[in-house]
């Protein structure tokens, strides 16, 4: 995702999530999400069996 | 040497060891109540300048203590801890007052109408809490640093950082004020204050210590776990709390496994290696220096690599950012002005995070895990450092390492994702280097604390690691 369209994304999450971002948090908030989807990123592009098992914590 | 306190004395010259106020209490030849006053005077003392306490619970301390001596009187046997003085990180329950975890928000809470697990276990080997430590917010930090409650500071030059985010309990312990402390790890929120304080922290295979009553910060990475200034003392402590709790579902069902009885055992038969690759980039030179040192006693040159170690921190940072978002999803909503702005905006950002790339983030830590156990079957111990540098000053944003600059607050922790992204248990020991110490990580594979908590003993006995004296003070 480039980060042109961050802040159309950011505004758009938002709204979806009903949290207040105000104007004067967005640089710090996308600089954030930049270093988060970069490192997602890296996991992301590491590829995975699709029988791969997720590991949260959970007993039955 | 004389075990009777004197709170006149500075921090470095009465902290006795837990341990040896365990003795001494046992054995009738010191009160546990004159040790708890010597402590609240330690702290009276000297926390105005470390600012580790945000609650010193002096009555309730005074009333525990009074409860040991009188049942040492009776001939009773209050425990492996009897009178000694311990306090926590604020993140766990304490009977009365109301679990902060380092936020201006939560200080709104009831009082807890229970202490936490850990902290009922300490009292149940005579242990004798004394109060609650300063910490990061909500634990998403690294430095020590609250905009609430002030810095803690380092005991060894009050112009640096603890590290966090259980600052308070690294300055607590660093500066002597006491001999345990617990804290938390969520990616190296124990090891961190270890290494830039100059003590020793263990963070315990994941479900090992049980987090009933304690707050969270990301449910599937969340450790808790003592801090001292010697191993017997981390043992003792470690042994006092462990167990299975259904009141936390992350909590194993496993029997206590004590450690004091082996601890003493030799270590010549365990494989023990250097963590190559990415644990040895990053670094400054005192930490390069403080692993060599440690391989130099222990006689290792093997180097091995634990693979994928960068995108297994990768996987854990977005862990983190995407659950703590979760977790304070409604506080963000609702009193998002309320928050450190630092903290907010990473949580805000964890909050847009789309839910695929966690999930893969999740998938990656089971891939990931195999590979770590995988490297279990030929090695024992790795060792890896800690933290890339001493501490940092207070209010310091920027290093510059290999001539970039770097943010401090995002690469503290490096070198600790990736270890506890899988659970391992990891024993922080403190390298008394000048004029900062740093920590080296003693790492072992799952349910083996055991064997880290052996090879920090023995690193001790051959004086290559120990707590040094608060500096600062």
């Amino acid at each position: 995702m480039a980060a042109d369209f961050l802040d159309d994304y950011i505004e758009a999450v938002a709204t979806a999530l009903a949290l207040p971002v105000e104007a004067a948090w967005k640089p710090a908030v996308k600089a954030n999400l930049e270093v988060s989807l970069r490192l997602a990123g890296l996991v992301d592009e590491f590829l995975l069996p699709d029988e791969t098992e997720p590991a949260n914590v959970f007993t039955a | 040497m004389s075990l009777q306190p004197d709170p006149a004395k500075p921090a470095k010259a009465d902290a006795l060891s837990a341990a040896e106020i365990a003795s001494a209490v046992q054995g009738g030849k010191v009160t546990a109540l004159s040790f708890i006053e010597a402590t609240l005077a330690r702290i009276a003392r000297h926390d105005a300048l470390l600012n580790s306490f945000t609650d010193v619970t002096a009555t309730r301390a005074r009333a525990k203590a009074r409860a040991i001596d009188s049942a040492i009187a009776t001939g009773k046997n209050p425990g492996p801890l009897a009178g000694v003085p311990f306090a926590v990180k604020n993140l766990f329950d304490v009977q009365g007052l109301s679990t902060r975890a380092g936020s201006k928000i939560n200080r709104e809470l009831p009082p807890s109408a229970r202490d936490a697990s850990l902290i009922e276990r300490m009292e149940a080997a005579g242990a004798v809490l004394v109060g609650a430590l300063n910490m990061g917010e909500y634990a998403y930090d690294f430095t020590g640093e609250n905009v609430h409650d002030g810095p803690s500071r380092n005991p060894h030059d009050v112009t640096r950082m603890t590290g966090g985010s259980s600052g308070g309990s690294g300055a607590a312990v660093g500066g002597g004020l006491v001999p345990l402390a617990l804290g938390s790890d969520t990616n190296g929120s124990i090891r961190v204050p270890s290494s830039f304080c100059g003590i020793f922290g263990l963070k315990p295979t994941y479900g090992r210590l049980s987090r009933a009553r304690s707050f969270p910060f990301v449910f599937s990475l969340d450790h808790l776990g003592p801090f001292a200034r010697n191993v017997v003392d981390l043992a003792l402590a470690y042994d006092a709390t462990q167990g299975s709790d259904p009141d936390d579902a992350g909590c194993a069902m496993r029997p206590a496994e004590p450690i004091m009885p082996l601890l003493n055992q030799d270590t010549g038969a365990l494989r023990i290696a250097i963590a190559g690759g990415y644990f040895q980039n990053n670094l400054f030179p005192e930490a390069s220096e403080a692993v060599a040192r440690l391989a130099k006693a222990l006689g290792i040159t093997r180097v091995v690599e634990i693979p994928e170690a960068a995108r297994a921190r990768a996987a854990a940072y977005v862990i983190t950012t995407s659950e703590g978002a979760s977790l304070h999803l409604d506080r963000l909503r609702q009193r998002p002005d309320d928050f450190d702005p630092a903290v907010r905006d990473r949580l805000l950002a964890g909050a847009m995070l789309p839910a695929p790339l966690v999930e893969r983030a999740q998938k990656f830590r089971r891939w990931y895990r195999t590979q770590v156990l995988e490297l279990f079957k030929s090695v024992d111990v790795m060792i890896a450092p800690a933290t890339p540098c001493v501490a940092p000053k207070l209010g310091q944003t920027t290093f510059v390492l290999d001539g970039v600059e770097l943010p401090v607050r995002a690469n503290i922790g490096i070198h600790t994702q990736p270890i506890s992204f899988v659970g391992l248990p990891v024993v922080a020991v403190p390298v008394p280097l000048e004029p900062m110490p740093i920590g080296v990580q003693i790492i072992a594979a799952p349910w083996r604390e055991d064997i880290a908590l052996r090879v920090a003993y023995a690193l001790e006995r051959a004086g290559a690691v120990c707590a040094p004296p608060p500096r600062g003070l």
